[in-house]
This record gives C-alpha cells, sequence and structure tokens, in this order.
C-alpha cells in the first residue's frame, strides 16, 4: 500500500501521518509537496492537519487552491480514496471535494481532548474495520461542521456521515463528526486517528480507520 | 495586527529621543538610554571618540540586564554547568544534552513578563515565538513546551483579561506551530499582580551531528537574513525588559512585538533544513535586541568581525532610519553565516518554505561590528567590545525580610477536614488547570506519552529510529515562590529538588536545569540578597543530585509601585526514562494496593495553601507570615533516589508527589483515575500539619500488597522513611477516620475554575 500525504506550508501533523502510514501500518509513505504534481500509483492520500497557510484568511481556504489540489481532484475523481484529518478536512470542503464548511467552535475556543464518537456507516472503506463506538483526540478552533439544510437532508439521507460526536464539543450540525462523498472516496473528518494508533499513547481506536482502508484497497502491505 | 508601515511614526522619538544621525549625544540621551555616565565614558574611551546615535543605541540594548546580565553573572558563575552529557553549557542560544544513541536535547526557558503585563496576548505569543527559534537554531526539532504563569487573584477582573490573553496567545501561537505545550503551572497571588510572569520553556531533539552554533565562523562568508522583514515594533524591547513597570513604561507600546506563528513555522523548517543539509557556517536567530545582538553575538563568539549593509535589508516600514532597523525587535527573522558557494543553495531552501532571504553582509577578519546604511558608515564596533565588555556590578546585599512568626498555627477538628480539603481542590492555584491546557494542542506529533494532569510531569515519546524501539524524554517545569519568599536559599533548594522528584516520580533520571530567575530590581540590597542565597540554594541542590545548569534567563525588574515580586525563580528540568516500562503516573492503578508515604514528616504550615486560605495570602512588600522548616538536602536526594530505584526495579504502580495543599491534596489527585483509597491514620499528630502541610516534600507511592514489605526494607537501608497510611480502593476517599468523600465530589471540586464564565 502506498500512501501520499500532502505538505502545505504550516501543516502540522504531516509528519504523524507519514510515521503512522509507515511504522505503525507498515505502508510505504510518500511525503508531497504542495506546490508539486502527486507522485503515480498511490493507493491513498491523506491531507493532513495544521494550519496550512496559517489558517490566515480562513481555514483550509488558500490549501485548497494549491497546485497539488487540482491533481488531488482528479485522483478522487477517478475514485482513489482521500482521507482529509482535521485541517485536511477544511481544506477537502474549501476544495468543493465535501460539502459544507467548518466554522468556529461555538465556544469560540480551542479544544484539544477525547471525544467519544459514533460510528454511523461500518459498511465503507474508511469504517469497515471500526467498532460500534471509538476514542479518539480533537484538536481544533474551527471544527463547528455546517451545512445548509437541504445538504444536510442529503448527506442524512444517503448516509454520507461516518462519524457523530456523543457529547457535542463545538456546535457542529447533527453532532457531525465526519462525513464521506457520495461516491463514497472522499472522507473528512475533525478527530485525529493518527494520535490513537499506539498503545504507547494510551489509545488504539483510531487504528481502525487505517485498517478500514487497508482492508478496502486490499493492496495489503 | 499592528501595522504602523502607513505612517513613518517614531517611537523613539515619542520619548524624546532625536535617531537621525546628526543627533548630539547629551547626558539626557545617554540616561534615557538607560546607561549610567560611567559606561558612557567606558564607551567613549573605548572607541577612542563619541558614539554616533546608532552606536549609542547599539550599546543600550547589548549592555541592558536583558542581554548582559551586569548584575547577575558573579552569582550566575556559582552554578554548576558541567557534566559529561553536556555537550552546550550556558552562553549559546539553549543548551544541549546528550542523551545516547545519536540523539541529544535543546532546552531552554525564559520568561515574556513585561510584554504579557502591556499585551497579553501578542507578549505570551512572541514569548512562545522567541523560545521556539532559541531551540530550532540549535539544529533541534521542538517537541514539546511548557509554561509557568504567575498572576494576582483571579478575582481581579484585570487578572480575568491578562489570564485569557496569556493563555490565548501560548495556544494561538504554539497551536499553529505544531509544538505541543505539554506542562507548567500557573499560581495566583497578590504579589504577582502588579507585575505578572509569562515563562515559557522549549524543549528540542537533534542528532547529535545536526549542532548548530550562534558562531558567525569564516572571513569572507555571507551573512544571510531570512523570515519577516523588519518593522518598526519592538524597537528598545530589551531596554523595557530592564526597568520597572511603570506608567510611563506601560505607555510604551510599541515596545511590544507583535508575532506571526505561520512566518514562525516556516523559518522552523526551513532552519531545520539548513543546518540538516550543512548549509550554514552559523546561525541564530533575532531575538531580543535584533539585528543588533544576533550580529554582535555571532561575531563575538567567533572572535571574528561583521559587516552589514541595511540598505539590503527587508523593511516593511519606509524610512526607517539606520538606529530603527538594528534595534527593531520585529519578530520571526534569522541570520545565518552561509559559505560563498552554497549561498544559492540556502536561498532556495528559504524560496520553499516562502521566507525571503537576503544577503546583507559578511565576515570579516577585523573584529570590528560595521554597520552601513544610505552609504555611510553608521556604526564601527570592536565586536568584543560590546558582548564581552558589559560592566558588571556587585550590588549591595541585605538578607530579605524574615518571615513573621505564626503565633497560633490553625487546627482543623476531624469534622472539618473534607470541607477543608475540597475547598483546597477547589481554590485557583491547586485546582485542575484543563481551562488552560486543553485550548494547548498538547497530543500533536503524537508524542503525549504522559499527558497534561495525568503524572508529575510529561513524557515525551521520541520515535524509535531505524527500527529500533521509543525512546523517551520527561520534562517539567515549576517553582513554588512562596517557599522563596519565608527563605531564599532553602526556596532554592526546594525549587530545583521539586524539578527533579516531579521527574523521578515519573520513572525519569534527571539530566540537565534550565531556569527562570524572576526577581525585582537587583538595585534594591534585599532582592539582590535574596537572589543571591535562592541561586546559591539551588547550586548546593544542582550539585547535591548532580545535575548540571545548561542555561537559563534573569528576569531582573519585575516591579510594580515601587514594590518587587515574590522572588520567583522557576526551575526546568529534563529527564530520561530508558525503558517504557518505567513510566508512572499519579493514578492508582488496582484495589488492594498499599499506599506508602516516603520522606519525613510534615512540619508547619507557612507558605502553605491551607495557610494562605485561613490567614490571607502574602501581600506584596510585608514579610510573609509562617516560616519553613529546615530541609535536610541529602535526605531528599536519598528520597528521590529511592524512588527512582523503586520504580525501575518494578516495584511502585503510582507515584505522585507533596506539594500544594499537602498529603490531602496528592492522595485526593491519585483517586481523580477512578479509584478511591482509605487512609488508616495521618503520620503526625496534628491533623493541620499532617493532611495538608506542605513541607518537607514527601512522595505519595502504591504498591502491590505483597511488595510493600520489600519497598520499606529498601527505603530502611536508604535512610528514607516510608510509613505504609493506607490502601486503594474501589470507593471514596476517606481520610484517617472521617466521612468518604466520593471521586465525583473530588472530581467537582478539582475542575473547579478560577473565576466564573471562563470558557
Amino acid at each position: 500500500m502506498k500512501t501520499g500525504v500532502i505538505i502545505f506550508p504550516g501543516s502540522n501533523c504531516d509528519q504523524d501521518c507519514l510515521d503512522v502510514s509507515e511504522r505503525v501500518m507498515g505502508w510505504e509513505a510518500i511525503p508531497c509537496w504542495h506546490r508539486d504534481a502527486l507522485p503515480p500509483g498511490l493507493d491513498l492520500v491523506i491531507l493532513p492537519g495544521g494550519f496550512s497557510h496559517g489558517d490566515y484568511l480562513r481555514a483550509g481556504a488558500i490549501a485548497a487552491r494549491a497546485p497539488v489540489m487540482a491533481d488531488v481532484a482528479r485522483f478522487a475523481q477517478a475514485g482513489g480514496p482521500v482521507l482529509g484529518i482535521c485541517n485536511g478536512f477544511q481544506i477537502l470542503c474549501e476544495a468543493g471535494l465535501l460539502p459544507g464548511a467548518l466554522r468556529i467552535n461555538r465556544d469560540l475556543i480551542f479544544h484539544c481532548e477525547d471525544v467519544w464518537l459514533r460510528v454511523e456507516r461500518r459498511d465503507t472503506r474508511f469504517t469497515s474495520a471500526c467498532p460500534e463506538r471509538i476514542q479518539m483526540p480533537i484538536a481544533h478552533r474551527e471544527g463547528n461542521y455546517y451545512a445548509d439544510r437541504e445538504t444536510l437532508a442529503r448527506l442524512e439521507g444517503q448516509g454520507l456521515v461516518l462519524f457523530r460526536y456523543e457529547e457535542n464539543p463545538n456546535g457542529s450540525v447533527n453532532d457531525i463528526a465526519g462525513i464521506m462523498s457520495e461516491a463514497g472516496n472522499v472522507c473528512g473528518m475533525m478527530p485525529h486517528p493518527e494520535r490513537a494508533s499506539e498503545d504507547v499513547l494510551g489509545c488504539t481506536d483510531g487504528r481502525s480507520v487505517f485498517e478500514s482502508l487497508a482492508l478496502a484497497t486490499g493492496v495489503g502491505n | 495586527m499592528d501595522d504602523r508601515s502607513s505612517s513613518p511614526w517614531r517611537w523613539p522619538r515619542e520619548w524624546g529621543i532625536d535617531v537621525t544621525l546628526n543627533a548630539s549625544i547629551t547626558p539626557d540621551l545617554v540616561t534615557q538610554h538607560g546607561l549610567r555616565p560611567e559606561e558612557y565614558e567606558g564607551i567613549v574611551e573605548r572607541l577612542g571618540r563619541e558614539p554616533s546615535i546608532v552606536e549609542l543605541g547599539i550599546y543600550s540594548v547589548m549592555w541592558s540586564e536583558h542581554c548582559a546580565y551586569k548584575h547577575s553573572r558573579p552569582v550566575l558563575r556559582g552554578l554548576p554547568t558541567t557534566g559529561e552529557r553536556v555537550l552546550v553549557g550556558p552562553g549559546e542560544n539553549a543548551g544541549v544534552i546528550d542523551i545516547g544513541g545519536g540523539l541529544a536535547i535543546a532546552f531552554k526557558m525564559e520568561s515574556h513578563n513585561h510584554p504579557s503585563a502591556v499585551e497579553p496576548y501578542q507578549g505570551a505569543a512572541t514569548g512562545v515565538g522567541g523560545i521556539l527559534r532559541d531551540i530550532f537554531t540549535m539544529g533541534a526539532r521542538p517537541v514539546a513546551m511548557l509554561d509557568n504563569l504567575r498572576f494576582g487573584e483571579p478575582s481581579d477582573p484585570a487578572m480575568q483579561h491578562l489570564v485569557e490573553g496569556v493563555v490565548e496567545g501560548i495556544a494561538g501561537y504554539g497551536n499553529c506551530v505544531g509544538v505541543p505545550t505539554v506542562a507548567g503551572d500557573v499560581m495566583f497571588d497578590p504579589g504577582h499582580a502588579g507585575n505578572i510572569l509569562v515563562n515559557v520553556m522549549c524543549v528540542g531533539v537533534m542528532r547529535s551531528e545536526d549542532l548548530a552554533l550562534g558562531q558567525a565562523q569564516g572571513p569572507g562568508n555571507a551573512v544571510l537574513c531570512f523570515g519577516s522583514a523588519t518593522g518598526c515594533d519592538g524597537i528598545h524591547g530589551a531596554t523595557f525588559a530592564s526597568e520597572e513597570l511603570s506608567e510611563q513604561a506601560l505607555e510604551r507600546r510599541g515596545a511590544v512585538q507583535v508575532g506571526d506563528p505561520f512566518m514562525g513555522k516556516r523559518i522552523l523548517e526551513a532552519t531545520l533544513e539548513l543546518i540538516r543539509r550543512g548549509l550554514v557556517a552559523g546561525i541564530q536567530d533575532m531575538g531580543a535586541a535584533g539585528l543588533t545582538c544576533s550580529t554582535c553575538e555571532m561575531a563575538g563568539r567567533a572572535g571574528t568581525g561583521i559587516e552589514i549593509d541595511l540598505d539590503r535589508v527587508p523593511q516593511r516600514a519606509e524610512g526607517m532610519s539606520a538606529y530603527e532597523i538594528m534595534l527593531s525587535e520585529s519578530q520571526e527573522r534569522m541570520l545565518a553565516v552561509v559559505e560563498p558557494p552554497k549561498i544559492e543553495a540556502a536561498l532556495e531552501v528559504c524560496e520553499r518554505w516562502e521566507c525571503g532571504g537576503v544577503v546583507i553582509g559578511e565576515v570579516t577578519d577585523t573584529g570590528q561590528m560595521v554597520v552601513r546604511h544610505h552609504g555611510a558608515t553608521v556604526a564601527d564596533i570592536p565586536a568584543e567590545h560590546l558582548t564581552g565588555a558589559a560592566p558588571v556590578y556587585h550590588p549591595e546585599d541585605a538578607p530579605p525580610a524574615a518571615p513573621r512568626p505564626l503565633g497560633e498555627t490553625p487546627r482543623i477538628r476531624r469534622s472539618e477536614v473534607n470541607a477543608t480539603l475540597l475547598r483546597l481542590l477547589a481554590s485557583p492555584t491547586i485546582a485542575s488547570k484543563r481551562w488552560a491546557w486543553r485550548r494547548y494542542d498538547h497530543m500533536v506529533q503524537t508524542g503525549a506519552a504522559v499527558r497534561p494532569g495525568e503524572g508529575d510531569a510529561a513524557v515525551i515519546r521520541l520515535r524509535g529510529r531505524d527500527g529500533g524501539p521509543d525512546r523517551f524524554i520527561a520534562v517539567t517545569s515549576d517553582g513554588n515562590h512562596r517557599a522563596v519568599a519565608r527563605d531564599a536559599r532553602i526556596g532554592g533548594q526546594l525549587a530545583v529538588c521539586e524539578a527533579a522528584r516531579n521527574l523521578v516520580c515519573v520513572g525519569a533520571e534527571p539530566l540537565g536545569v534550565t531556569n527562570c530567575l524572576n526577581f525585582g530590581s537587583p538595585e534594591r540590597p534585599e532582592v539582590f540578597g535574596a537572589f543571591r542565597r535562592c541561586v546559591g540554594g539551588m547550586a548546593e541542590a544542582c550539585r547535591a543530585l548532580g545535575v548540571p545548569v545548561t542555561g537559563g534567563n534573569v528576569s531582573f525588574y519585575n516591579e510594580a509601585d515601587g514594590i518587587a515580586i515574590p522572588p520567583t525563580p522557576m526551575i526546568g528540568m529534563l529527564g530520561l526514562i530508558e525503558d517504557a516500562a518505567h513510566i508512572t503516573r499519579m493514578a492508582w492503578r488496582e484495589v488492594g494496593d498499599v499506599i506508602c508515604m516516603l520522606g519525613p514528616l510534615p512540619e508547619g504550615l507557612g507558605g502553605s495553601e491551607l495557610l494562605k486560605m485561613t490567614a490571607g495570602p502574602d501581600l506584596p512588600g510585608t514579610a510573609p507570615l509562617g516560616t519553613i522548616a529546615p530541609f535536610d538536602l541529602e535526605g531528599e536526594v536519598r528520597l528521590q533516589s529511592l524512588t527512582l530505584r523503586a520504580i525501575r526495579e518494578g516495584l511502585i504502580r503510582s507515584a505522585h508527589d507533596v506539594s500544594e495543599g499537602g498529603l490531602a491534596v496528592t492522595l485526593a489527585e491519585c483517586c481523580l483515575g477512578g479509584l478511591g483509597a482509605r487512609i488508616d491514620a495521618a503520620p503526625g499528630d496534628d491533623l493541620a500539619v499532617a493532611l495538608f502541610g506542605e513541607l518537607p516534600p514527601r512522595v505519595v507511592v502504591s504498591v502491590r500488597a505483597e511488595d510493600a514489605p520489600r519497598l520499606c526494607a529498601m527505603a530502611e537501608a536508604e535512610g528514607v522513611d516510608c510509613a505504609e497510611i493506607g490502601e486503594v480502593t474501589g470507593g471514596g476517599l476517606s481520610l484517617a477516620g472521617c466521612e468518604e468523600i466520593a471521586i465525583d465530589a473530588l472530581r467537582a471540586a478539582h475542575e473547579t475554575r478560577p473565576w466564573e464564565g471562563l470558557a
């Protein structure tokens, strides 16, 4: 399995995602610079967390227009799996690869804490190995998911909500923590599975997301 | 953001300083620059002429207390600074300790007190930015930040504004840069109300071969500046930090800098890449005193000269004078020395990370620091005179005010114990600081093996390289000023010992010390007296524990309304854990485990949270109430060595030291993980002292019932008191025959925020 992790200036979970891919999952992991073309032959693209371009203007807004994003869109169009975590989710929304937007948390402060998530679908390529409930950390100030009524109805109606907070930390509409695209190959989530994938960090629930992806691609290690 | 680039304003002019080259140097101008007449005479004598206004400005910052340690140097020489693991000791941007396996750790602590008092968000944010640069400029990737904050009582609305601003500033910068903020402490006392303290520590990891030094090596090499453009912010910040806070000083908002964490992140990555690829011969950040300090320090350390042309320095304000460019403390700027064949590659790295990159001068062999502007030479000073010849003062020394004896010790009846404990748990200094650290990203970099609130120190995982196992470092920083106010020497010893004890309690061996010493004006004999005694006590403790000091920072002139803050040394310490199995937390592990207290019986209540609650806090400018007991430093060394040995032998299942709030609070904190405790008897016969006395230090551990005799035997052999005081239960906490308190009640009290309405 060959995964590309996109690095924007200001990304700061890029090394964590590379490390989990490589050391925990045993995948080949390739750092991909935002100005360069996406390397060929990838089985998965991860947009990592952080503050791409300082979150200046709007979280993810500048990164969504980086040269590499045209390739990411083509990769997604062709059915390739794309996982956006935290800032990566914000970028996917800004790029129009996922619907909705992430607004500032309702209490206006940054939250770094563990949350419990309900896994709403366990038959997708992002969740097939997940148990019904998983715990992982969030770390964001702009994680308050919003979509208009129509979009929300479509997300719920088509079963595109993958993760829901058991206790809503940020004001997200319908307690949404993560969603996927209609085609089922692009997923954005605010919680950080890469921070909950090793025993030494106290929780390994996040690994089930990466294990699901490994199962789905069927490429093995 | 504070953008003054549109108008050619002049802060120094607003203080009545003409910064144009034709300014004549008057005695008033010299005084305004914080230089004494005899210092000025020394400058004239060395230069053989009157300095230009630019040179006067340069001397004023380089010879400020902040940069030159004029009052503290002779005292600091008493600290032990050598050891076989010390790769870099004091004098560089940060200390560096070798942890073996090809890895080294750079760490350093600094204050940003005065800027934070004026503009809390930017003051704290740029404090974080500055200490980060000190670490990555050594070639180390920052892996942890710690903050020690001191405020006045939280009931004061002015404090609420400062607390909010400081915490948001730390979060705003640290979260964006992606360095986890993992530990620290917050204390509230009236003595800090007029002059809050914001001390920040950063820890970085590097391959030993990547060690970079701030030296301008090799005449003919290019001097490259990259990062933000130079603006008018922060001019004379170093001088600002070296005077007392007054209404007038608070007006000098221009002396406060504005941070850009995104640029901070880019120069971090660019710097590490430049160093890793061997593209720089020396590198230093521009912190206090900006371009001035970085150029002459780099030349001074290497024994070379440096020549720069200010016309080439990127500027974000129009028409800046040479004086302003040299003294600007605009943030996120770096200065590197590059061999000519490597310039192109170095500039490419800067371009890739979008952080500028301009050659502004070169290294020379003249020993002179030469500055040109608009074709004229505006400064020409021997670099070594700026860095090595600053005057040293031996201020008058008087013993600090002795504490007032406590007439009657507060008594606590058994029926009052639980209510007292719950009140203490809810008091701002003791209560959980979750309200602060949940705003800090403490998990980025996937290294947080022991998170905030889980142990006495943070434990950071260093990813195993090349298939090797993970390694772990532990970091802590704190300092209890109430003890120092009562006995500066013992307080200094206690501060060092507490930091070491915190490391030991998580299973780490202490390896090195950094510090930030916050005091009032050294020109007050009793302040200097406290400083000298405190550093003396620190030195004794460092020697006794065998941990060298690799650097630090002195922050004098922490005063308000002519009253000094309580002497407040903060100690930052680094430890190493070789085996993941040795990582120890504070929460009880299993019902039936035996709880032991290691260390001597408590004595007295001076400086305790209980006394603060019953008799009121220490008030600024008055002698504190209640003495502290003599401290057996050798006994403390034995206590720590026993604790670490027992952890390494697998005996100890949880460990937590007794500090603010005494034994009862310690036990309550061990219960927050979900298991309770039944304490059969409180050691000692006075309930108040036994349960709430804080000194001398002790450690509470839990062991399997069958291991208790072995621990006691080990303790006896080491000469450490060990008392079995109770056992871990599945219920709540019951103290010495008192009614049981439910864990939820303990948690609720502990989660009390310093004021209502704090998010």
